[in-house]
């Protein structure tokens, strides 16, 4: 499957998305330039995650205009698989590809942790190699997650399926402790209705070699998204 | 002309910044202090050939890029014209 990483100015993540595809997966992957506007035939685009144009004004707010995030959205609007990491989440929201938006941690620090996420709904493209409930533990390092939307649409939202993945703790359960930056119902991970624009502030890129101190639950999204092309 | 853009956080989101500002205001002892939002403060100088212009550009210019509706408010001031 070909994959395209987009680089921002300021994406910090990009060449360790390509790395965990191309040598972790075998998969074919690239490095799009923002101010390109091709998408070099790229089956699935991934926005990484980094602090784009400086984080200024708003997380996102400026990479959205960026002349890649034209076809970027004509993509998704045609029914192409977005996948948008950390910032890459944050700059889907502000493009309304995703429902809400991320604001400053609840605690106003950045957070460099490992979390505990639950799949809320594996009937996805993005989530079907993992089972109902799973819980995976992937890194996050964010100052600005905490997710909000209006009460209305995450009722919808819910009701649809489209929150995918949500903090908890070690255990499993939703609880104040489990949820680390203080997002509106724990929410980790969202898709569109289509469901084929994915944004999540955890890093499944970080996860992907068991050696590591991350492990790599990060696989089993990937893995769903490769999958779903075959 | 000068249109300063005033934005704060919207009711009933979550203002962290706000609530640590309050905290830490209370803690100095200033009992009349209530609430807190922290906001931002925008500067924009527009060429426009009239007050009701500007005003239409500054409104379009906050909701296309530099506000957020689902999180933030926003309000502006015209100086001059």
């Amino acid at each position: 499957m070909k994959w395209g990483v987009v680089q921002f100015p300021g994406s910090l993540d990009d060449r360790d998305t390509v790395y965990a595809l191309r040598e972790v997966m075998g998969q074919d992957a690239v490095l799009l330039w923002h101010k390109d506007e091709q998408l070099s035939g790229a089956e699935c685009i991934v926005l990484p995650g980094g602090f784009s144009y400086g984080d200024y004004l708003r997380c996102g707010a400026i990479a959205r205009f960026s002349p890649i995030m034209k076809s970027v959205i004509k993509f998704a609007q045609e029914g192409g698989v977005v996948v948008g990491i950390c910032n890459g989440f944050q700059i889907l929201c502000e493009a309304h590809l995703l429902p809400g938006a991320l604001t400053r941690n609840r605690s106003l620090s950045f957070i460099c942790d490992q979390v505990t996420v639950r799949v809320e709904n594996n009937q996805t493209r993005f989530t079907r190699a993992a089972k109902q409930g799973e819980l995976l533990k992937l890194p996050i390092k964010h100052g600005e997650g905490c997710y909000v939307a209006p009460e209305a649409d995450l009722l919808q939202m819910e009701e649809r399926g489209q929150v995918i993945l949500r903090y908890v703790d070690a255990s499993g359960h939703e609880t104040d402790e489990g949820n680390p930056n203080g997002s509106m119902r724990a929410i980790a991970g969202v898709a569109n209705e289509r469901f084929n624009v994915f944004g999540l502030m955890p890093h499944p890129e970080h996860a992907v070699e068991k050696s590591l101190i991350s492990g790599d639950d990060g696989l089993k999204l990937f893995q769903s998204i490769i999958g779903s092309a075959r | 002309m000068i249109v300063k853009v005033f934005v704060s956080p919207r009711k009933g989101i979550l203002d962290p910044q706000g609530r640590a500002a309050e905290g830490a205001l209370k803690s100095l002892g200033f009992g009349t202090v209530g609430s807190v939002h922290v906001g931002r403060y925008i500067v924009l100088e527009i060429d426009a050939v009239s007050r009701g212009a500007a005003e239409d550009e500054a409104r379009k210019m906050c909701d296309q890029l530099l506000v957020n509706p689902l999180i933030e408010d926003y309000r502006f001031e015209v100086e001059g014209g």
